[in-house]
């Protein structure tokens, strides 16, 4: 079978540019493992809820039209939005069709789905960037005894046995698990590296309308210092709530639950954590003073100061003068272990040489090193936002013109 | 006085830096450095260790000179105090190689520097290393580092530049975190 574009995944961002190509009347077709918007219904948590308010929830003809636009929809609510959204610009979704190679050929590609081959000039990558748990090698030298869990598998604290728990990663998934679990009455460790510090609410409104108001979210992927870096920034430590709490480590410290440095390593059963976890908060609460001096500028300039409660900043992080340095899990102090230390994406279907070393695609802004292959969906691909939903709408408008623009010029070589 | 349009010198490359950023990445192989120092007994408690050669950038590489340390415990232990102890190594290691980050990290944020201090204090319980207490461990209980900074920046920007150093240091992470040694016998 034939057609112009193939879409490969049925997510926010397979459907932003769905839509996009129907706009222009570019013949398409969307491959979908499992049924519309999967990741959400069937690979995080429970309690998980979306962290970008409901306002923010916007794709290609579409916004948020329900009634609580300050709200935070639900893993499941955001399943059904896009299951909704699916259906609305009646997007040729073709569901249960797992896609297990895309090639090369003479005139574009070949992509083979269980269901039957397809060729097609042009390829929209849009599977997603959190498909695969990131557990750090040394996860294997954890004791047998410890249960060891990744997000994906973590539902809820019931499925937890007693005892104490460690959390090893503190961006949003973290702290967002670390906390719950804290509330089952648990004793608590986090280890903490690298994260991203955020309140919830600054001066009176939510932190996503300040960095979408001042332009931090629409920060282009070419304007930034060192995108490579930029790319692999964690999560802002956030979650959705009613009561618009804020998570960062203070707000965990006063729950109960103790921090540790990253976890480094493990040595006869002892894990080792780093002694680096004062150097880490610290520039956690020097980025976000940075972030918070961007928006105060922008409210002056705006002048705005006087439409919102003054400026402020938060104390810095508490963190303990001698945090412990190792851990006996042999000891019985902690029964579990959950690696909260990212993802990576699958592109084990992908069979055409565009992966780089860490077997991320070489992309200019979501332009695939491959003619006529796009990616959508991936971390700070054209913007800042690019990983949130508001942002699959923009990159899918920006890449709709690469791609029709290339099929301009395959059409008709001769003007170049 | 200063005037804004005199260009930041803290006697840094950075534009050689980052170059060597862009060709690393073409070639990673060439990033495969071996830093190598021999150690000589000499008498006591007293060793000589020296540093000259060390293999980067595909092939072997000299310093401009053989750089010699000598090594030796104090007085108080009985000792002839040829040197600084191997600890206060660690200490001198971890100060310059801090305080050079200082440096990069300003040039490259466009902050000139005119003074830069920093003390170092280790805190240690010689308990551990006497075999007193097996619950006492060998090495320092806590480093502290202290910087006196005069630069042309705020203080938030003086902290990051700090913290930053940081986050890049060699000697900073071999400190903070775990590292595999094996020393052998021929």
């Amino acid at each position: 079978m034939r057609t112009t574009t193939v879409v490969v995944g049925g997510g926010q961002s397979g459907l932003a540019m769905s839509q996009c190509l129907s706009r222009r009347s570019i013949d398409h077709v969307v491959f979908e493992r499992n049924e519309v918007a999967n990741s959400w219904r069937q690979e995080r948590w429970d309690s998980l809820r979306l962290l970008t308010p409901n306002w923010q929830c916007r794709l290609p003809g579409i916004d948020y039209r329900g009634d609580d636009p300050d709200g935070f929809m639900s893993a499941l609510e955001v399943a059904d939005f896009i299951g909704e959204y699916a259906k609305v610009i009646a997007a040729p979704v073709m569901d249960g069709t797992t896609v297990t190679s895309v090639r090369r050929t003479d005139d574009g590609y070949l992509v083979t789905t269980e269901q039957g081959e397809w060729r097609c000039p042009t390829v929209v990558v849009a599977t997603g960037a959190f498909n695969l748990p990131s557990v750090p090698a040394f996860a294997t030298a954890v004791p047998s005894e410890i249960a060891t869990l990744t997000p994906m598998e973590y539902r809820n604290p019931d499925q937890l046995r007693q005892g104490g728990v460690m959390v090893v990663g503190a961006s949003a998934t973290g702290v967002q698990i670390a906390s719950e679990i804290r509330r089952s009455d648990r004793e608590v460790i986090l280890a903490v590296g690298e994260h991203v510090r955020a309140p919830r609410v600054y001066r009176g409104r939510d932190i996503h309308w300040w960095m979408e108001a001042a332009g931090v979210l629409d920060e282009r992927y070419n304007e930034v210092d060192d995108i490579v870096r930029a790319r692999r920034v964690p999560s802002m430590q956030l979650a959705g709530s009613d009561d618009r709490a804020t998570f960062d480590l203070n707000a965990l410290t006063s729950m109960g639950v103790k921090l540790v440095g990253r976890f480094a390593g493990v040595n006869d059963g002892r894990a080792q954590f780093s002694g680096s976890l004062r150097n880490k908060c610290e520039l956690a609460d020097l980025k976000l003073g940075r972030l918070l001096d961007t928006i105060d500028e922008w409210t002056t300039a705006n002048d705005l100061d006087d439409s919102v409660p003054p400026p402020h900043r938060f104390e810095p992080t508490v963190v303990d003068p001698s945090p412990r340095l190792d851990l006996d899990l042999t000891s019985g102090e902690i029964e579990t272990i959950i690696w909260a230390t990212g993802y990576r994406p699958d592109y084990s279907w992908l069979d055409i040489d565009v992966l780089d070393a860490k077997g991320l695609i070489r992309h200019d802004g979501g332009v695939i090193d491959s003619p006529g292959m796009y990616l959508i969906g991936a971390p700070f691909l054209r913007r800042r936002k690019s990983s949130f939903i508001d942002g699959s709408r923009a990159d899918a408008e920006d890449l709709i013109d690469e791609l029709s623009s290339y099929l301009d010029r395959r059409a008709s070589p001769a003007r170049g | 006085m200063v005037t804004t349009n005199t260009p930041v010198n803290n006697g840094v490359n950075v534009e050689a830096l980052l170059g060597a950023r862009v060709a690393l990445t073409e070639a990673p192989e060439a990033a495969q450095f071996q830093w190598r120092a021999t150690c000589e007994w000499q008498n006591g408690t007293h060793s000589r260790s020296t540093v000259e050669g060390f293999f980067g950038l595909g092939e072997e590489q000299r310093h401009r000179t053989l750089y010699t340390f000598d090594a030796d415990h104090p007085e108080i232990f009985a000792s002839e105090d040829n040197g600084a102890t191997p600890v206060e190594y660690v200490l001198v290691a971890l100060a310059s190689c801090l305080t050079a980050g200082v440096a990069a990290v300003a040039q490259n944020r466009e902050i000139q520097l005119r003074s830069v201090s920093a003390t170092i204090d280790g805190g240690m319980d010689v308990r551990g290393i006497l075999g007193m207490d097996s619950d006492v461990r060998n090495g320092f209980s806590d480093i502290k580092v202290t910087y006196t900074i005069d630069a042309d920046a705020s203080p938030d920007e003086i902290k990051a530049l700090v913290a930053q150093s940081q986050k890049r240091s060699a000697v900073y992470d071999i400190i903070t975190n775990p590292t595999n040694v094996s020393v052998e016998v021929n």
